[in-house]
């Protein structure tokens, strides 16, 4: 029950994009069309669900401090937190390499959904702030997983709802210089007020 | 980013330039207003918005973005002919990645609320698009020196925008500017009934997009400059 409550909490009151602005970057370049919207996010909900995980492995036995004390007494004060952005980022560049061969080896036609959107997600912020965040909040492992999934799923609805937005937009007439990103950082504040309204649930 | 590459690179310059020449000084000026990261290029977004309810955290911030953005231009130009192109991207994050390690375990050391308060933002400008983007258009076709200047140019951009952000949040939303009280000192001298109210809005999320968005409205009105 707790992990379920976790989940939705990650999915619609702690929003990866309304609440803690992550994958904005991308949140606001590839929301034009929903068929795009669909592919990133469902990209994203795949790397988050792995990455999390991997980092809460690599966080619990290299980079906390004492992580190290299986090797033997003398490692059992080592504290590499400092090493974690670094690390984090390598196993999420990695594992989006990765994850890229998999799927055009053994899915081509999802890899060609995919496409261009699989390199890009290496440096999407929801991906390393999903693990920073983890790291930050001390879960178990079942914890970010659920995590990691529920803040992608988060991103997804996000992402889609936006995209069907401003598919419709396109044919609204709007004020020359709110063209664009404008008009788009403010239907995302009108967005993350509907969001809100999820705070006032107590999980 | 690929496709910025070829328009930005810019063309070889001669040997005896002025230090500051108008070319350079462009450098810094142009991402200030007219090709600014946040409102034209849409590069960035992520940590502009999250740190910005109160001035300090956000000059922190700032700071931090602009040491590792003329760092990372810097060290990325030096290397720009030893890079080979195919792990390029993995060999700019291992470098931001670690100025940001520094920015991180200073602020850690000298500045712990700080550092409690921006939690996971400081690391978040490893994926900060601009720092990317730079090096991807800039920096590895320029010589050092240029490449600092232009760093320093999109950096400033960034934080100007940032910084408007967290003014008007600020003063909304918690009528205070750096922690200083001014709503409280307007009425002290108005008198009691004289009350100005603080909007809690500004100080959620919301509050950001749609200040950023209006920021934008009237910064692109000024320029002229229309997306379609």
């Amino acid at each position: 029950m707790e992990l379920f409550n976790l989940g939705i909490r990650s999915i619609f009151i702690d929003n990866m994009v309304f609440a803690y602005f992550l994958g904005m970057c991308s949140f606001l370049a590839v929301s034009k069309k929903v068929s795009t919207a669909l592919g990133l996010g469902a990209a994203v909900i795949f790397v988050l669900s792995i990455t999390v995980p991997l980092n809460w492995f690599l966080n619990e036995f290299v980079l906390k401090e004492g992580a190290l004390a299986f090797l033997g007494e003398n490692f059992a004060t080592v504290d590499l937190s400092f090493l974690r952005f670094i690390m984090f980022i390598a196993v999420i560049a990695a594992m989006v390499q990765l994850v890229e061969m998999i799927v055009e080896k053994f899915a081509p036609a999802l890899y060609g959904a995919l496409g261009i959107f699989l390199p890009l997600i290496a440096v999407n912020c929801a991906i390393l702030g999903g693990s920073l965040f983890m790291a930050q909040r001390d879960y178990t492992l079942a914890e970010s997983a659920v995590y990691g999934f529920g803040s992608g799923t988060g991103f997804f609805l996000a992402i889609v709802a936006l995209a069907a937005i401003r598919e419709k937009l396109k044919y609204s007439n709007v004020p020359n210089g709110l063209k664009g990103l404008g008009i788009t950082m403010l239907i995302t504040g009108l967005m993350g007020i509907a969001f809100m309204s999820f705070m006032g649930i107590d999980l | 980013m690929s496709t910025e590459t070829a328009e930005k690179k810019e063309e070889i310059k001669k040997d005896a330039e002025a230090l500051l020449s108008k070319r350079r000084k462009k450098l810094i000026s142009d991402p200030l207003v007219d090709d600014n990261p946040i409102t034209i290029q849409v590069l960035g977004i992520c940590s502009a918005l999250a740190v910005t309810t109160q001035m300090q955290p956000t000059l922190v911030m700032a700071l931090s973005v602009i040491f590792v953005m003329v760092m990372a231009n810097l060290t990325i130009s030096l290397l720009r002919d030893k890079i080979p192109t195919r792990v390029r991207i993995i060999v700019q994050l291992a470098v931001i990645a670690t100025l940001v390690t520094l920015v991180n375990e200073v602020l850690k050391a000298f500045a712990f609320d700080m550092y409690k308060e921006l939690s996971v933002f400081v690391g978040l400008i490893i994926t900060n698009c601009i720092v990317m983007g730079r090096l991807e258009a800039f920096a590895l076709g320029n010589k050092p020196y240029d490449s600092v200047l232009d760093g320093f140019g999109s950096a400033l951009g960034y934080s100007w925008i940032i910084l408007a952000v967290a003014f008007f949040r600020e003063l909304w939303g918690s009528g205070s500017l750096f922690g200083v009280p001014i709503f409280d000192a307007v009425s002290g001298i108005f008198g009691e009934d004289f009350q100005l109210a603080t909007n809690g809005l500004m100080v959620t999320p919301v509050g950001a997009f749609i200040i950023l968005g209006l920021i934008i409205w009237v910064q692109r009105t000024k320029t002229g400059y229309v997306e379609h």
